[in-house]
Formats: structure tokens, C-alpha cells, sequence
């Protein structure tokens, strides 16, 4: 714009560093998007557990081991691992960011959120990745019935 | 006036009652008072009459030490803005037939703000929010033949709502997130920046929209809807905030 004055109504400098990524916004872009995904996994992975062929009766650690060895199930939850951890995550940061008054409290607890999501979702990428679903030694009852054929 | 009816001698319906209505209301008197105090005060009042009725007759009648703001009585300058059983409210706009007078009527001031005395509360914060999103029309070029800024009937009515903010601050002082964040814009700057940024003869929709795309700006919104709630003008205060969201994304207005 042009103006034959010389910016006589600068903009009140409430923060002057507009630099770089808008966390905000993107915080907030990310929170729609990944709550429309998490609506399709989680009702996805209800549906499938509990309300599929028997039911919730289905439900044991053969049945778990089973889906685990499925690579389709297995991207599918690490998906929603990461979705629904980071997004709980940024919801209970922006929460502190509400409520929290102190910055050394605000901080902590920022930092324990952090580290709780960071934690879970490496340990849960983890057992997604590493799990084995035929335990040596285990009773044939418990594990799948493809662990027979191994 | 209510009392038109009573004077008619032939075919008089009914008498309208009038009935004694209690009123809780929190003081606070900086001079003496460390903390606010509820009191309650009973008045004889007509169903047709509002909340500032039975504050004028507490202040003109029982207790000339009450204060409160308010300038026209008629739902426009903005003044009376105050918590009303719980819900902001302008106290001449909200009728005793509306309310349950059954029940006490608690009257405060509304939240958010510093507490000056009674019913009052220091406004600068909010117009500090008001000032920051330049709430004024920034157009560099000269109307043609120097006369209007012409608008279609369309692009008039794009922002239209938001032109009936009067700034009473029912809506800002009714935003939980204000509440615990005074920093944060509040729904009223937002609505008149919203009401410049979709206004076609301005220039400087982007500057009032980097503003607002700030840490306190329009993304602490948790789109709870006590705004859209608390207005007394109607305006859809929340659907204007995440007008302004959309913008910010997209880049323009």
C-alpha cells in the first residue's frame, strides 16, 4: 500500500517476532485435521474389536497378537498412536497455557507432558514394531493358531 | 407505561401486579471494603420492568451509595453490561418477566475486568484489545470524483453483523479464556477487526489479520460459545471469529 504519509498508525507491537513458523496456527490446523482422522481409526478400531464376528468376547492376547502381525493393522495403529498422543498432547498444552499463571509452572508442567507423550509413543511404536506374537514356551491355548505352523 | 392501564376506568382487562422482587447484588467499596460482599435489597417492581428499573429504585430509594453505568436505558450505548443470575447481560435490556422471580436475582459486575466499585469495572484493558486491531478504514486511494467509496448491496452485507457491536463487553467478560488470560484479545476486538477485514473499501485487511494471528489472537478461541451467548445485539460473535480463523489460513480475506 501506498501512503503518502509515513506510517502515521503504526500496528501496536503487542509481540514483534514474525519470524519463522506460526506455532499457533499450525497447532490449531493440526488439532482439526488430525481430529477428523482420529474420528475414522478410532470408530474404525471400535467397530473392528468389539462389535465384529464375536464380538467383545474375541477380545485376547491371540486375537491382539494376531492383528499385530497384520501390517495394515499394525500402520493403523501407529497412526493413531502418534495422532491421538500428539493431539492430547497439544490439548492439555494449550490447557496449561489457560490456567497455568506461573511461568516455572506453566514450564514444568509443559515439559512433564512432553515427556510423557515422547515416552508413549516411542514404547508404543515399539511394541507395535517388535512385538512377537509367539512366545517361546507359551501354552498353545493362549497364542494364535498361526504360531503352530512355525 | 404500566401504569396507563390501571387509570382506564371502562373495560379494564386486569390490573397488572406488581410484585416484590429480592435482588443480590456485590458491593464493593475500595475505601472501606477488602473484599466484595453480597447484599440484598427487595423492591416493587412491574413485569415489565428491566433490571435497571429496580437498580434505579435501590439507588434513588434505598441506597444512594449503589454505582453502576449506565448512560441511554435503551440497549445501544453500552453501558449497563453486567452479570445477571450468572449470564452477562444488559441490565436495560433484560425484563422481570423474562427472569424467575421466584427466586433472588444475583447482580454483579462482569468478569474478567479490574473491579472499580459495585456494578463498575476498569474498561481500558478491553479498549487497549479494541485499539490493537485498528478498528478504523485504511484506504490510501481518493473516492472517485471525491465523493463515496461506492459498495455493492453483497459486499455491504459480508460484514454487516459485526457492524452492531456497541462494546459493552458482555461478550469479551463472559470468554473463559479471557478470565484466565488477560492478554488474550477477546471476542469484541475480534469482531470489530472482523468487521474491517471483510469490508471491501479497506486496504489493510492483511495487517489486522497478521494482528490476529498471534499467540493471544484468534487461536485461543475455544469456540465455547459463551460470546455468541452473551451478546445483547445477536451478533453470531463466535461464526465471526472463525471467519477470521479461515482467513488467516487461506491467506486473505
Amino acid at each position: 500500500m501506498t501512503s503518502t504519509i509515513e506510517a502515521p498508525r503504526s500496528p501496536y507491537t503487542r509481540s514483534t517476532k514474525k519470524s519463522g513458523v506460526n506455532w499457533e496456527k499450525w497447532g490449531w490446523i493440526y488439532m482439526r485435521v488430525s481430529g477428523v482422522v482420529l474420528v475414522v481409526l478410532i470408530f474404525g478400531h471400535l467397530f473392528v474389536n468389539l462389535m465384529i464376528g464375536e464380538g467383545v468376547s474375541a477380545l485376547n492376547f491371540a486375537f491382539v497378537a494376531g492383528k499385530l502381525t497384520n501390517p495394515f493393522w499394525m500402520v493403523w495403529d501407529v497412526i493413531m498412536l502418534w495422532l491421538a498422543l500428539i493431539h492430547g498432547g497439544n490439548g492439555m498444552r494449550t490447557l496449561v497455557n489457560d490456567y497455568a499463571t506461573s511461568r516455572i509452572s506453566r514450564g514444568i508442567l509443559k515439559v512433564a507432558i512432553l515427556v510423557s507423550v515422547v515416552s508413549l509413543i516411542v514404547l508404543g511404536t515399539l511394541v507395535v514394531f517388535t512385538f512377537d506374537p509367539c512366545p517361546a514356551g507359551a501354552p498353545a491355548d493362549l497364542v494364535a493358531s498361526f504360531c503352530k505352523s512355525l | 407505561m404500566s401504569s396507563a392501564t390501571i387509570d382506564q376506568k371502562p373495560a379494564v382487562p386486569e390490573e397488572i401486579k406488581s410484585f416484590t422482587v429480592t435482588l443480590i447484588i456485590r458491593r464493593f467499596n475500595p475505601e472501606v471494603d477488602d473484599e466484595p460482599h453480597w447484599q440484598d435489597f427487595d423492591v416493587q417492581l412491574y413485569p415489565t420492568d428491566r433490571v435497571l428499573d429496580a437498580l434505579h429504585k435501590i439507588k434513588w430509594e434505598q441506597d444512594g451509595s449503589l454505582t453502576f453505568r449506565r448512560s441511554c436505558a435503551h440497549g445501544i450505548c453500552g453501558s449497563d453490561a453486567m452479570r445477571i443470575n450468572g449470564r452477562n447481560r444488559l441490565a436495560c435490556k433484560t425484563l422481570m418477566k423474562d427472569l424467575d422471580i421466584t427466586k433472588p436475582i444475583y447482580v454483579e459486575a462482569i468478569k474478567g475486568l479490574p473491579l472499580e466499585k459495585d456494578l463498575i469495572v476498569d474498561m481500558e484493558p478491553f479498549f487497549d484489545s479494541f485499539r490493537a486491531v485498528q478498528p478504523f478504514l485504511m484506504n490510501s486511494v481518493t473516492p472517485v470524483k471525491g465523493k463515496e467509496r461506492i459498495q455493492t448491496v453483497a459486499q455491504r452485507a459480508r460484514f454487516d453483523d459485526t457492524t452492531k457491536c456497541i462494546l459493552c463487553a458482555a461478550c469479551t467478560s463472559s470468554c473463559p479464556v479471557f478470565w484466565t488470560d488477560g492478554q488474550y484479545f477477546g471476542p469484541a476486538a475480534i469482531v470489530n477487526a472482523h468487521r474491517f477485514i471483510f469490508d471491501s473499501r479497506d486496504e489493510n485487511a492483511a495487517v489486522r489479520l497478521d494482528i490476529l494471528n498471534d499467540k493471544e489472537g484468534v487461536w485461543r478461541c475455544r469456540t465455547t460459545f459463551n460470546c455468541t451467548d452473551a451478546c445483547p445485539r445477536g451478533i453470531q460473535v463466535t461464526q465471526a471469529i472463525s471467519e477470521v480463523k479461515q482467513a488467516i489460513m487461506r491467506g486473505k480475506a
